[in-house]
Order: C-alpha cells, then structure tokens, then sequence
C-alpha cells in the first residue's frame, strides 16, 4: 500500500510517524534505543536535554485526551522544545472553519512539528500529507487506526521486563474492534518477532478478518491466558453498551475482566498493561491493577522517554537533508 | 435541420445491428439508415469515418445538484458535461435541496433544463416525503407532473411497512420504483467491511447491508405486481439474488455504477477520500461478478452515478469526506475499457448505456430505427488521452480517475438531432 512508506524518506528515514505498519525491525529498535538511553533524562536534578532546543512544537488535539496529551508536551519540555497545545474540539472546528484551514494558520506560526490526535482514521496521515515538507507530523491516535507511539512505550515496557520478544506470547483482551491502540500494537509485536499473538474477546467487539493482522483469536479468556507472558487490557468505552455490543459492564467484567484468579492462567512472571485511562471492575479488578504484576504507571513514565525518542528522531532527519551522513 | 452523418460504424444494439452505414436525420428523427429518402439534402454532413455512431447514452443516475447545491454543480455545468461525455438523457435522483417531492421542484428542473438544451433531464420523484421514510410522496401527482419513477434517492426507507405501502401505492399508478439497496442501520460505515478495513480501522459497511435490503424487498414483492429497479449494486451475492427473482418472474432489473466495475477496496490505500464512495467499493470478486452479471443480462444498465463536489467537500480526513465520485466525464471511455479488459463486447457495453436503461425506463430512447428520436453519440474509439483538469467538463472535479490513460472519446453528441456537443480538433492530452 502506498501510505506505509510515505512517512519514509527516500533513505527509508522516518520523516513523521503515522503508522507502526510498515516499518522495519531496525526502525523500532532505534526508537527502543533511544528511548532506552532518554529515561534516565527525569532522573536527573535537572530534567532537561537540549535536542529541540529552538524548535516549536504544536499538539492539535480535535479529540480530548489528558494522558496522552500530557505526556506529549513533558516530552517536548524535556528536549527544550517550546510547546503549544491546542484543543481544537472546543476551538475553530466548531466555528466552521476547516481542518485545512486551521493547519495553514498554524504553519504560518514557523513550526517544526505538529502532533495530532484526531477521530477519524487517517486524519494523521492526511494532514502529514498536506502540511509543507519541513513540519513532522506525530500521530497520537486518529480513529480506530493507529496510536504509533502509545505502540512503543508498550513495546519498550515489554522489552525492560521480558527482553526476547522472540519467545513471547501477548495477549490483547478487550474492545479490540474500536481500539486503534491495539492494532498499533499488533504490528509492532509482529515486527519484532513475537510469534503468538493472541486477542481475546466477544465476536462483538472484535473487527472482520482480525486474524489477517497475524494474531490468534479467542472469545473464552481461559484458554486465551493460559501461559501468556503479557496482558494487555484495553479500556471499554460506556458508549458499547448503547451501541448493542455489549449487554452490561458487569456481564463484561464476569466473562472477559482480568481478575487475580484468571490471572493465575498466565505464566507466573506475567506483567499486565493498560493503555489508560482504567475503568476499574469493567475490564480489570483493582487488585490486579494495582497488584505486583501490573505496570501500567511504569508504561505512562515509559510514554514519555518513548515519545522523546520519537521527537527526536523525526525532528532530526528533518534537520538533516537526505543522503547527510548521521 | 437536415444531417447526415457519414461513412461511421453504425451500432444499434436493441436492433442487433452493427454495420457501416450512413444516418440521415431530419426534423429531429431517423429518416434514414444507408441511403437518405428522396429529395434528402444535407445541410450538415458530419464525417463518422473510424468512428462509431451508437444511439445516445442513458445515465440512470446523475446528480446535477440543482437546486439547492448550486456550489457543487448546476443542470447548466453538468448537462453541459452529459452532452460532451455522449449522454443525450439522464435521469436525476430526487435527493435534492429541496426534495422532489412536490410538482413545483419538478418543473423547475424540467425549466432549467430546457433552458440550457444540451441534454434531456428526467426526474425522479421521492418516494417518501422529504425522503424521510415516513409519508408516502404525493406520487399520482409527481408523476402528472412527468417523473418518469419514484425513488428513494439514496435514503433507503427503514421501516418495512412504510416500504411495503409504498411499493403497494406506486404501483396503483403504474410507477417503477428505483431502491438503494442499503440497510439504514448495517450502513452506519465508511468502507466495506473486511480486511482492508480492519486494517485502515474504518468502520465497515457489510455486504449483508446490500443483500439484506435487496431480500427484504424481494419477499415484499413477490406478491405484488409492481416493476423495482435496484440501482447501484455492489456485491457479487446481490446479482445471485436478482438472478434468482428475475428467473422468478419478478419484474426487478439492477444497474451497476461505472466505478464499481474497476476499483475496489485495495483503492482506499492512503486513505485516498476519492474512492470514498457510497455504496462502499467492495472486494476483486465482487467487481468481477458484477462485470459477470453485466454480460449474462442480470445488470442492464451501467450508470455514472455522478456525483460532482466542490474541492473542500474531498479535502479532509476520509471519513470526513462527502462521498461521491464525478462520474460522467469518463463514463464512456471506462466503459469501452470493459470492451479492451474482454469482460464484454463492444455491442454489449453499448447495449447497456442505451436500451438497456431505457428498458428500465420503459421509453423507447435508445435505438436508431426509423423514424426514432435521433439521440446520436458519435465516438472514436482510438483516441488515448489521460484524464487531466483541462480537459473536464464537469464542474465536480472530484474522480480518482485522473491520470488514468483511456481510451475512447465523444467527438458529436446529437439531441433530437441537434448537435449540442462537437469535440474540437486536436483536443487531447
């Protein structure tokens, strides 16, 4: 397809970052990396590298977020960048004014770098595709697509405590139809050789085809779990219940919520994650949450090392013209 | 104003004639085929040598956006563009602003339409009123007023008894009624459901969308004697359906729009709002059958389904896109490409833009025997060009069919035997 290299330079240099799809091994080791040598950055006395220092960068946020949101602009402090955010949900969209429009404005303002969180699927690449060539464009979830980054710090959690991706098994449990979350995080697994993917939930909530992205599919989480390395679990949304895809949040949390029993089923130095914001005793009981096994604080210090490693790498081979040697 | 038109391949597909003969055209009919009646002087003669003369196209769905989208097109811009892409009728869907369903709309169409000459403009009545799916249309009198059918102008009745009645009233007055077999509440989407779907996370829409609605309405009239032309199929499993209901003895004919015979899902790739399209592009298989379906006489109609934009309605995320693709301009020439691609004869394709919508319509526009309305499309089928802006004619710019190299190109567009549309020499890329 052609949308996989367009975030590639000719010398398949990641120029903005929409998409794990595509990309190579090579490439997600070198944002592991560097992720890996950023996280000692917060423990210092003073937090701050002077990577982007001088450059502007611009959250357009047209979908609310705090997490992810915040973690974002962290980043961009901590490599000196000046940082703008805009939640354009309660700005000029509603005013009238186009998606255009509104990226013309403030690439009139000499920004370098723009990350977007958008509802629908492709509004990343579709404003890559249109703001002028010296502006990275930072996908922070559009649609049911892709969440890039939110891919990365999982995968770099997973690598601090499991490093041989090559011998896991991860499952994914939840409302994988609507999670963009987890899509990202099924090529990021299958590019770095985790051979047993698995999903797990009802056929309600998973997409049509969902074995051609290269998991396994399970609708009864017991076996799903058995012997698994990792869990992910994914937020259920209220508005399922509305939609007739779900009958209740109870029935939810009984068949598919991850309790300390069902996760006696998985290996037992098994680690679960979260991509946040939990919905507690909807898909995980706060024992499990909060228990020894989870990491989900651990992924939202992580997020912030995973997105200055991509800042910075996208920033960069913006600055270099192509073909400069590193 | 007395024509002849000379030394062309003359192709009559309803009259199962394919020959090279000369048309001689008076008063605004056929007064001759081969050689002129007595006392013929041409005061016009138009030279068809290496083209081919066919009866003019029939486009059973275009919107012209007029009135109430007057930003997007006019019945001026887009009969103009019918004339130069060889399209002498077409017939528009009553879904526009506002709503035809009241004879006043009608005749403001029929008005503007007259006006510009350059293309005969049928209307289509609503269904419903406002086409909302609610109360029945004043049907008797939109069609006193010259609907040539009722239709639900792409907003599919939900409620199966408003359906039925519907169906029920527009046959009392011997209406055909044109569906958009679609299932209001399966069609919630942008893309067909499946892989590539999935894996763009685009919500789909699943073929059981189409199919469901097509049975539903299948079982609706089987006991009822009324005449149902489903416009716009999709999926390969609806052509098996309308086979089954036609070898029934159902009176339900279907068309296929134009871009459904070459693009398909793989097309969305980049999130490329061009192909957002409603219907959804569907699977290899499904364009195929459908092709299949053309030529076993399942589908006897290709249509454009034009539906011209404004840049900024194709200038956003996809999903925030109008969906919709500015088909007439390269309707002829992506037809004839079925022809090069061997999915159907020459006679065949042409069949299917002339007396097969004109069958649907129950007019006899469409052929070329004596005495006919002379409706002409004169083409050369050798001309390769490539779809580029200078060379449009709608106003609606949105296709992704640009760049495309076709073959095949309009050069006289006759109505009632006036020549509303000539090619200027040397025009091509």
């Amino acid at each position: 397809m052609s949308n996989t290299h367009f975030q590639l330079d000719r010398q398949g240099r990641l120029l903005h970052f929409l998409t794990i799809e595509g990309l190579s091994r090579h490439h997600l080791i070198e944002i592991l990396d560097t992720a890996e040598s950023l996280r000692g950055v917060a423990e210092r006395r003073v937090k701050k590298l002077p990577t982007l220092h001088g450059k502007t960068v611009v959250n357009l946020f047209f979908e609310a977020s705090t997490r992810t949101r915040t973690t974002f602009e962290l980043a961009a402090k901590r490599l000196s960048a000046d940082v703008l955010t805009l939640n354009i949900a309660t700005s000029s969209a509603v005013k009238g004014e186009s998606l255009l429009d509104t990226l013309r404005n403030i690439e009139a303002m000499q920004c370098d770098m723009f990350v977007v969180r958008h509802e629908q699927s492709g509004a990343a690449e579709f404003i890559a595709r249109h703001v002028k060539p010296h502006i990275a464009v930072l996908n922070a979830g559009d649609g049911r697509h892709a969440h890039p980054t939110q891919a990365m710090l999982d995968v770099f959690t997973i690598r601090r405590h499991k490093p041989a991706f090559e011998n896991l098994q991860v499952a994914i449990v939840g409302d994988i139809l609507h999670s963009r979350v987890a899509r990202s995080l099924i090529h990021a697994l299958g590019i770095l050789g985790v051979p047993d993917i698995r999903v797990i939930a009802p056929r309600t909530l998973l997409p049509v085809d969902v074995e051609k992205l290269g998991v396994r599919v399970f609708h009864n989480p017991n076996p799903g779990l058995r012997g698994v390395d990792v869990i992910v679990m994914l937020r259920l949304q209220k508005e399922r219940m509305a939609g007739a895809l779900l009958p209740s949040e109870d029935e939810f949390f009984q068949r598919y919520g991850l309790t300390e029993e069902r996760l006696t089923l998985a290996k037992p130095d098994a680690i679960v994650m979260h991509p946040g914001p939990i919905n507690r005793g909807v898909e995980i009981d706060s024992r499990v949450a909060d228990g020894p096994r989870s990491v989900v604080l651990e992924q939202v210090t992580n997020g912030i090392a995973a997105r200055m490693a991509i800042m910075s790498i996208t920033l960069g081979n913006h600055a270099r013209p192509a073909g400069e040697a590193l | 104003m007395r024509t002849a038109i000379c030394d062309g391949r003359f192709i009559d597909p309803a009259n199962r004639i394919d020959t090279l003969s000369d048309v001689f055209i008076a008063d605004g009919r056929i007064v001759g085929l081969g050689h002129p009646p007595d006392d013929f002087v041409a005061e016009r003669r138009i030279n068809a040598q290496q083209q081919i003369v066919c009866p003019g196209l029939i486009d059973l769905c275009a919107r012209l956006r007029e009135p109430g989208h007057e930003h997007k097109a006019t019945i001026a811009s887009e009969t103009r563009a019918a004339a130069a892409a060889g399209v002498t009728t077409l017939v528009c869907p009553p879904d526009t602003d506002p709503v035809i369903d009241e004879p006043a709309v009608v005749e403001l169409i029929r008005r503007r339409a007259k006006a510009t000459g350059k293309a005969r403009v049928l209307t289509l009545g609503a269904l419903t009123q406002g086409l909302r799916g609610e109360r029945l249309a004043e049907m008797a009198a939109l069609k006193e007023a010259g609907c040539i059918g009722i239709s639900d102008g792409g907003y599919p009745v939900s409620n199966t008894l408003v359906l039925r009645r519907a169906l029920e009233y527009a046959a009392t007055f011997d209406l055909t009624v044109f569906l958009t077999p679609l299932d209001p509440h399966l069609a919630l989407g942008i893309a067909h459901e499946g892989p590539i779907a999935t894996r763009m996370g685009l919500p789909g829409i699943a073929a059981a969308a189409e199919t469901g609605a097509i049975a539903r309405t299948l079982e609706l009239i089987r006991e009822m004697d009324v005449r149902v032309h489903f416009g716009r199929l999709t999926c390969a499993r609806s052509v098996e359906l309308i086979a089954h209901a036609q070898a029934d003895g159902l009176a339900v004919t279907a068309d296929v729009a134009i871009h459904q015979l070459h693009l398909t899902e793989l097309d969305l790739a980049g999130f490329d709002s061009r192909c957002h399209v409603r219907p959804p592009l569907r699977r290899a298989q499904d364009r195929d059958a459908l092709r299949t379906g053309l030529a076993s006489g399942v589908i006897t109609a290709i249509c454009s389904d034009h539906q011209p934009h404004e840049p900024d309605a194709k200038q956003a995320p996809f999903g925030d896109t109008e969906p919709g693709i500015a088909g007439l301009d390269t309707l002829l020439a992506l037809s004839l490409r079925l022809v090069d691609e061997q999915a159907l004869s020459l006679p065949v394709v042409l069949e299917r833009l002339t007396s097969g919508p004109a069958g649907i319509l129950s007019l006899d526009y469409g052929q070329l025997q004596i005495g006919a309305i002379a409706d002409l499309c004169i083409f050369d089928p050798a001309i390769a060009w490539r779809a580029v802006r200078p060379l449009w004619h709608s106003q609606g710019q949105n296709s992704p069919f640009f760049g495309w190299e076709l073959q095949g190109q309009v050069t006289h567009t006759l109505l009632a035997g006036q020549v509303v549309y000539e090619r200027e020499r040397g025009q091509s890329s």
